[in-house]
């Protein structure tokens, strides 16, 4: 091949290179921008202060907020039982045991594993684990659920923090006198809390964004649940229900709703990214 | 000081038994669906249910083939738009793109990853149904827009950040300096990414593609609300399908009602974590062992 052609070559593929970079940014703003300009004109203050009154799925008054609570109870209830778990794991596999050790490989092996499951089989989990211990779909299942679906998010973003912790900072913890366990809650977790807040705030984002999974087990009510033995509604739930109608008035307020799930991920997003990168400065790594 | 010790030696025993969990989950998730989907599998085999194609759950029919079918054609179709799209974006990002246009997309596609399907189900019934119902009479066909194609774009979307975040990683390991060597055999930067950087990185490539399509395979409530839901097997992409997953959401309440429907369901879902977890197993120790090699 000439000179010329083998540039020619070269040329054609970065602009399909181009291209396709450009396609994958344009979609993202392509469906914020829909969902936003779609959403905001049917949007009104008494769908995010009001329940929904009888009809409301028929297109009379009322709003959803039932749902934005039920989602905010059931995403941080799950996080938390999630962090519960994560946070021991990651420790574990990254002071306790060499971070190349079989179990620590083993470990965040089946974490990658546990991520690629979709969530639809969680819910079935869920379901199963739901009807083993004798509980009804309520908030408490759907907390355990998607606490399930979060585990591998969180704890592989954590440990990606954890594994970078210089292993002299352990050694000169240690020389002080400190057990692992000192090192591990005083040094290692201070040191990486930006990195374990930020972890938090993906599998927070994840878990109120998810319908898949509370679909078998949270169930769905008008009212603000209560409490954790309560069915509670969500925000992906009640999009998808509302879209389900066949009235244009309620469909309006999926997509009005819609837009608020979106604002809402976008505002955990930035502010993960945002307090990631703020802590960033005064960290040692 | 003995308490402190103490307190150590229990925190340690107490840490290894949450690290175990993970790996126990996963055993967990195969026997529970297996043990529910008992039921059904008592009364026949598993190849008549996964290559029956008849569903009439009140007369006790669960062939599962024409859900199992809408999930391949549709993850199918989704994987061709995606992958090309994808790979070449990935390969811009890591060769080509100046530091700060790779520092301002790279939070865009992590953005993208964490949209809530719910979002991009409604964004396909407001925007990609439409145009599908669209286009279909220039290729001769007929659609309502809820089709196999539609589930197929919007579910590209979806795992562009999948595949284009682990091929990132792939292409970060491929050592400098055998683009250097090739560069400097007067290769152009395209020949030295298509016969470096493309070959070294095959496996891992091959993998992120494999990632993404079980990603894609499990995704439910954003295929469910544009890919119409009835349950035949699609012939042309303007057909409906119905996904396996979909199967999965849109049933759950009458589930306890019809007798064996709970076991037919739950090994609908069994089926999807076999099928996943053999995509997701394979994929990730190829990573690990490429990830072993670069070290």
């Amino acid at each position: 091949m000439g000179f010329r052609q083998r540039k020619a070559e070269e040329m054609v593929f970065k602009v399909l290179m181009i291209g396709s970079t450009v396609i994958v940014t344009g979609s993202l703003l392509l469906i914020i921008g829909t969902v936003v300009v779609k959403g905001f004109p049917a949007m009104n203050l008494a769908m995010i202060t009001q329940t929904p009154k009888g009809g409301y799925y028929l297109g009379k008054e009322g709003g959803i907020l039932n749902a934005i609570v039920g989602s905010l109870e059931l995403a941080g209830g799950a996080t938390l039982l999630a962090l519960l778990f994560s946070l021991p794991i990651v420790l574990y596999i990254n002071l306790y045991k060499r971070r190349k050790s079989r179990l620590a490989v083993f470990t965040r092996f089946a974490l990658d594993v546990l991520w690629g499951i979709p969530s639809i089989v969680y819910g079935a989990f869920g379901f199963i684990l739901m009807m083993r211990i004798g509980l009804r779909t309520s908030l408490l299942a759907g907390i355990i659920a998607v606490a399930l679906l979060e585990l591998p998010i969180m704890a592989r973003a954590m440990d990606e923090v954890v594994r970078l912790v210089p292993h002299s900072l352990q050694d000169a913890s240690a020389s002080l006198g400190a057990t692992k366990l000192e090192t591990a809650l005083h040094v290692v977790t201070r040191q990486c809390l930006p990195g374990i807040i930020t972890a938090i705030l993906i599998a927070f984002g994840r878990g109120i964004g998810d319908a898949a999974s509370v679909l078998y087990t949270a169930g769905f009510s008008d009212r603000i649940p209560g409490a954790l033995l309560q069915p509670a509604a969500t925000l992906p739930l009640a999009i998808f229900f509302q879209l389900g109608t066949p009235y244009p008035e309620v469909q309006e307020r999926a997509y009005a709703s819609a837009a608020i799930l979106t604002l809402i991920i976008l505002v955990i997003s930035l502010l993960s990214r945002w307090y990631g990168r703020k802590f960033q400065k005064n960290s040692i790594l | 000081m003995v308490k402190r010790l103490l307190k150590d030696l229990l925190a340690r025993r107490a840490m290894f038994l949450f690290t175990a969990v993970p790996g126990v989950l996963v055993f967990l998730m195969f026997f529970g669906l297996y043990d529910r989907s008992r039921s059904i599998l008592a009364l026949h085999s598993f190849p008549d249910l996964l290559f029956g194609s008849s569903w009439f759950p009140l007369k006790g029919q669960f062939g599962l083939y024409p859900f199992l079918m809408g999930t391949v054609w549709v993850t199918l179709a989704a994987m061709i738009l995606a992958v090309p799209i994808s790979l070449l974006s990935a390969i811009y990002l890591s060769e080509y793109a100046p530091r700060r246009i790779r520092e301002t997309i790279k939070p865009v596609v992590d953005l993208l990853a964490g949209i809530p399907s719910v979002v991009f189900g409604v964004w396909g019934v407001l925007m990609i149904v439409p145009l599908v119902a669209k286009i279909a009479p220039a290729f001769g066909a007929y659609s309502t827009g809820y089709s196999v194609l539609a589930g197929a774009i919007v579910l590209a979307i979806m795992v562009f950040p999948t595949i284009i975040h682990v091929s990132l990683e792939v292409f970060a390991s491929v050592p400098r300096a055998l683009r250097e060597a090739s560069l400097s055999l007067g290769a152009t930067k395209w020949e030295t990414v298509k016969h470096v950087v493309l070959r070294k990185g095959l496996a891992g490539i091959i993998a992120s593609v494999a990632l993404g399509f079980s990603r894609a395979f499990g995704e439910t409530m954003a295929v469910l609300m544009v890919v119409g839901n009835t349950p035949i097997i699609p012939k042309s992409p303007f057909d409906s399908a119905y996904p396996l997953p979909a199967l999965l959401a849109n049933n759950y309440g009458e589930m306890m009602s019809i007798p064996l429907y709970d076991g037919a369901l739950m090994l609908a879902a069994l089926v999807l974590l076999l099928i996943v977890l053999v995509f997701n197993i394979g994929a990730r120790a190829v990573l690990i062992k490429a990830e072993r090699k670069a070290e």
